[in-house]
């Protein structure tokens, strides 16, 4: 077997920086303080099946947002004219590349009880509302911060679809809705299959924006792993075996959203 | 219908870039507040390059990018070319490794990281938490990145013209370097913009691997932990007017060659 010369520096680099550590992640999850076997740390993450439960559902339903928020989007973009695409799309970019800790920071002073929302509302006099610090403004949070991570993908595919295709239905005798359904919306799977899981992953693994927006009321999987690593109550065993779990769930999670990709394939 | 159309798409657009507008329009506010305005001043700019915590955090952000983006590029366009000439299986089984980075929840590549740096700085005294295991750590999260805009630069590449340069006597090193190099320039240098942007921006993976090295994402976090101070905002307008100027000569380069954009690899 031949390995190419100009390969093997990536090779090692990513052996020692990407391998070794995710080894280590199962090791230290399956070990005592001491250095044995255990199953112990994967059994005390099911005490924290809740906060799964918790960062499951937040994750979801973000992600559903973002589909339901980004899909017209996408389906409009692709729709104005191709010179003028590039710059929609740019300007989509950029609020994605800009400090997110920093806008996420700055949503804060809008929804804060005496922020600028509550500003607006008092001045033309109605009660001021409880906005942070609860799961909405958790998912306001991740929806701002992952929204484009929907809308590209599922723009990309529609704006490859074929134009004959959706002519040749009109022709047909198919009216607009008719042919959205079924023939658009059908061959856009493939993107909104890749922004859920671009959307999901992030979200559900986030600790900052719970942490921003939710003000530590609301503990999410990620503040439960930094709390083992970085946090007061150093535990990197727990810490490690949470992690694990998190990764198996996303990997299930990429599995089933792959069969759901390669089936809608199978059919059309 | 069409008006429809505009009215959703500057929605979308406001709800994007309100909390910038924000943050920019506060930096000019005459006052601690965040949500009263108080009148124009640029005092905060001032303060904001009197502030040694800042100025440090900043020469330590820019140092990490600068090096790191280097090596991830090199190392990233090396790999590229030798995942090119790979056998089909193999060619599979490394952007299985490559995408491993890409797809990891940023938290778990972070711990990840923070478990090899403490384990080896245990045992073989190596790897000291701090600016350079942010570099070793900033690198491996930016190659993926990296060999994903060169490879479809070399994919469109014409490979006659290699192995004309070659039958014209050029060995295999001045063919790589007088031929193939510059026609995959555009997707490294994209590779080396995105990178030192991905690493300036940076939070999650510098909070496990950083130890005690305050870079700017981690100095912002641990203000917005305490009483924020309006340089913070400052210091994001300029940071913010920086990436923006870095995002137009990205694509303003993509637009002069369109099949260099990254997300035509979704």
């Amino acid at each position: 077997m031949k390995i190419r010369l100009t390969l093997l520096p990536y090779l090692i680099w990513s052996a020692v920086f990407v391998i070794i550590p995710l080894m280590l992640v199962i090791i230290f999850a399956f070990s005592t303080p001491e250095g044995n076997f255990t199953f112990n740390n994967i059994i005390l993450v099911g005490k924290y099946s809740y906060v799964f439960l918790k960062s499951i559902v937040l994750g979801l339903v973000s992600t559903i947002v973002c589909i339901c928020v980004g899909y017209p989007m996408a389906y409009f973009i692709s729709k104005i004219k191709a010179k003028y695409q590039n710059v929609v799309i740019m300007l989509l970019m950029i609020p994605m590349w800009t400090s997110f800790l920093l806008r996420t920071y700055s949503w804060m002073t809008i929804l804060e009880y005496n922020g600028l929302i509550n500003k607006f509302l008092s001045s033309v006099g109605i009660s001021k509302i409880n906005m942070i610090n609860t799961p909405g403004a958790i998912v306001l949070g991740m929806v701002y911060n992952f929204l484009p991570y929907m809308i590209l993908p599922i723009y990309t595919i529609l704006a490859k679809t074929d134009e004959k295709v959706i002519e040749a239905a009109q022709d047909l005798g198919a009216n607009n809705l008719k042919v959205f359904w079924k023939v658009i919306f059908p061959l856009s799977i493939p993107g909104v299959v890749s922004g859920f899981t671009m959307v999901f992953v992030p979200s559900v693994s986030t600790f900052i924006i719970s942490k921003m927006l939710g003000g530590g009321s609301i503990f999410v999987i990620g503040d439960l792993i930094e709390m083992q690593f970085l946090g007061n109550t150093y535990n990197p065993y727990l810490g490690s075996a949470i992690s694990l779990v998190l990764m198996l769930m996303i990997v299930i999670c990429m599995g089933i959203m792959n069969q759901l990709d390669s089936e809608e394939n199978a059919n059309t | 219908m069409k008006f429809f159309r505009k009215i959703y798409m500057f929605l979308i657009f406001l709800f994007l870039y309100a909390p910038i507008f924000v943050l920019m329009v506060f930096s000019f506010n005459d006052s601690k507040s965040r949500a009263t305005w108080h009148g124009f001043t640029f005092k905060w700019y001032h303060r904001l390059f009197e502030n040694n915590d800042i100025l440090s955090a900043f020469y330590s952000t820019m140092l990490i990018a600068a090096i790191s983006s280097v090596i991830a590029t090199i190392l990233g366009t090396m790999a590229a070319v030798g995942i090119m000439k790979s056998k089909k299986w193999q060619r599979k089984m490394i952007m299985n490794i490559t995408n491993l980075p890409m797809i990891n929840p940023e938290i778990v590549t972070g711990v990840s990281l923070m478990l090899l740096f403490v384990f080896l700085y245990n045992h073989f005294g190596i790897f000291k938490p701090g600016i350079v295991t942010l570099i070793f750590a900033h690198t491996t999260f930016c190659l993926p990145y990296v060999i994903l805009s060169v490879m479809p630069k070399l994919r469109q590449m014409d490979s006659h013209i290699y192995e004309a340069a070659l039958d014209l006597g050029c060995n295999p090193t001045k063919s790589f370097f007088k031929v193939v190099l510059p026609q995959i320039m555009p997707g490294i240098v994209t590779g080396l913009i995105m990178s030192f942007t991905m690493s300036i921006d940076d939070f999650v993976i510098s909070y496990f691997t950083g130890g005690t090295t305050q870079t700017l994402p981690i100095a912002v976090y641990s203000m917005t932990r305490k009483m924020v101070s309006p340089e913070i905002n400052a210091l994001s307008t300029i940071l913010f007017l920086v990436v923006f100027v870095l995002l137009i000569v990205i694509n303003l380069r993509r637009e002069k060659d369109k099949n260099s954009s990254i997300y035509s690899e979704y």
